[in-house]
């Protein structure tokens, strides 16, 4: 068996926020670790305000961290000069939500696509155009666009165009911030198909940030799920939908609308399932897995079959 | 009028939306009814016409357009697109009451979320002062706010999305509305908060025996909450069918495309 050595590797990642005013500091990330091999796509599930989005920056060193360690094909981020930083990036790429506000409305099309282009020096001056149809090629639009403004475009389309500016400068990484939340359900479809065959061309790896637990489902490989700034479980998809095994996974699923109108209206008669119920829990007593974490030395994780972990923190009371 | 006639019955609708630029037919001839008691859902892709068609029965237009109205839309046996503007504002508000997607903007940000429940309960119902504030804290509390007493007088930017979204509802039963219509009431919230939001409307529904219009591009959202749904497409409906009905046999090539392009939460078979 051949070991491919991942492509990013995340370790003990923790992002705080300082303190302002009356609000004490706040812990947005912390701790978190994740690989995600050449080619692969992990998923980053939770609720809004649970470090998803933190942890994407993070990684990208568009945020400052606090402590942890950030490898992109084998060389550490965090550390990195400046100048050196700015070469990295071309490795490494971001797409947005919002396709309506992440491109300027009054730059055409292929002066956004050359951006990326001219910053990185990616191709000779005289192949600008040549390279920017072939981008919009590359995300099956009609290169005789390129001279239009955003406003021509609708949001699936913009959202084309957002993937092909990321792609540009031929990045081995991308980024995906809720990509396709604000489309409509025919155009998520399409997008990611859009996603999944780039994937194949151009041996991309992804991380994809999603609240859509199906969604990540169809996109994506592995899957981790954020609470309070942590990852409190983490496994091949099919591991974790198969078989949630932390309380607040199984409180998503629950919540998440199944398309059966019978079943859908029992789960409404229920209780709704509340994730206030769960606290964080001390490392200096039993944990909810029978470890007592400040004796053994050990980090709050359990692996509960090969490649599927969870984290003790945050049970009910 | 019977207890089972429709309390809603449009015929024939049409919206013209006209700007300086131009004039976008909306709404090309739409019919349906609601009975009272009844919730129907409304669904379809954006630029389809579920929300022009809600506040078309509403008499809104949105910010700096014009909207021309045609048909008839019987309430209660009143057309509404008949009615003076001052007849309106007591239906709006009172008797239909409204609940729209973005529970931060249609909270007015600078006025504490217990004057503006107070504000709607002295215009339509002529409550005021101790009386209408122990009214708005009994509203907050079948909405599920915690503490309502003490989180009345909050602006709300103190509120969670959640809370938001409650508290808008909690002005729009404030008046005992006959029919309430919720526009994507639960796409801007996370899935914890969005299964206990359509609980809340559930609940209040079969307590209030309040009509329901769910207007909602999502599957998932309708599945559990309506006993009907009706398809939009272009400006027009293309499917109308009870809610289980749609799910095991789409007949419209369209709904089937729609419903196909949802993704599952799990594989075929292995539904919880």
């Amino acid at each position: 068996m051949t070991v491919v050595s991942p492509l990013v590797s995340v370790q003990d990642l923790s992002v705080s926020f300082p303190s302002r005013g009356r609000h004490p500091a706040f812990m947005a990330v912390n701790g978190v670790s994740f690989d995600i091999a050449p080619g692969e796509t992990l998923g980053l599930v939770g609720q809004s305000g649970s470090g998803k989005t933190t942890t994407g920056r993070a990684v990208l060193q568009l945020q400052k961290i606090s402590s942890g360690s950030v490898k992109l094909r084998g060389r550490e981020l965090t550390t990195m000069p400046q100048g050196e930083l700015r070469r990295m990036r071309r490795h490494m790429q971001f797409v947005l939500q919002n396709p309506y506000s992440s491109l300027h409305p009054r730059m055409t099309i292929a002066q956004t696509l050359m951006e990326p282009l001219i910053v990185h020096e990616a191709v000779p001056k005289t192949r600008y155009r040549e390279r920017v149809a072939e981008l919009l090629e590359l995300v099956s639009m009609d290169p005789s666009v390129m001279d239009r403004y955003p406003h021509a475009f609708s949001g699936g389309q913009r959202q084309r165009i957002v993937i092909a500016r990321a792609l540009a400068v031929n990045p081995d990484f991308v980024v995906c911030d809720e990509p396709v939340s604000a489309l409509d359900v025919r155009t998520q479809a399409q997008i990611v198909s859009l996603l999944h065959s780039l994937q194949e061309k151009l041996k991309l790896s992804y991380l994809f940030i999603a609240h859509d637990l199906a969604i990540v489902r169809e996109v994506c490989h592995k899957v981790a799920v954020m609470y309070r700034g942590e990852i409190v479980e983490k496994g091949e998809v099919s591991q974790v939908y198969d078989n949630p095994s932390h309380p607040y996974t199984q409180i998503l699923f629950d919540s998440a609308p199944v398309l059966d109108p019978a079943l859908q209206r029992r789960r409404l008669q229920m209780t709704p399932p509340d994730p206030s119920v769960l606290v964080a829990g001390r490392p200096d007593e039993k944990c909810a897995l029978g470890e007592i974490h400040t004796e053994t030395g050990t980090v709050p994780w359990h692996e509960i079959s090969p490649g599927h972990g969870v984290s003790c923190r945050y049970r009910p009371a | 009028m019977t207890a089972d006639g429709p309390i809603l019955s449009v015929r024939d609708l049409t919206a013209r939306i006209v700007t300086r630029k131009q004039t976008v037919e909306a709404v090309k001839g739409i019919t349906f009814d609601i009975k009272r008691g009844e919730a129907v859902g409304f669904i379809g892709e954006s630029g389809c016409g579920k929300s022009v068609t809600a506040r078309a029965i509403m008499r809104l237009a949105p910010e700096g357009m014009r909207v021309d109205l045609g048909g008839s839309v019987n309430f209660c046996g009143q057309d509404l697109l008949a009615v003076s503007e001052t007849d309106m504002r007591n239906i709006r508000g009172r008797r239909i009451a409204m609940v729209f997607q973005d529970p931060m903007t249609s909270l007015n940000p600078v006025i504490t979320v217990g004057a503006q429940i107070e504000d709607m309960l002295r215009r339509h119902t002529g409550l005021s002062g101790p009386a209408a504030r122990e009214r708005a804290i009994e509203l907050l509390d079948q909405v599920g706010i915690p503490f309502p007493a003490r989180r009345i007088d909050d602006y709300p930017h103190q509120f969670s999305g959640g809370m938001r979204q409650r508290a808008l509802i909690a002005i729009a039963i404030s008046c005992d509305p006959d029919l309430l219509i919720a526009d994507e009431p639960t796409t801007a919230l996370d899935v914890t908060v969005q299964a206990q939001i359509l609980r809340l409307l559930l609940r209040l529904r079969e307590e209030r025996g309040m009509s329901l219009m769910l207007i909602t591009h999502d599957f998932g959202v309708v599945a559990g909450m309506v006993e009907r749904v009706n398809v939009m497409y272009g400006g027009r409906i293309v499917e109308t069918a009870g809610i289980d009905e749609i799910f095991r046999a789409p007949s419209h090539e369209y709904t089937r495309a729609l419903l196909d392009a949802v993704p599952r939460l799990h594989r075929e078979g292995a539904e919880p």
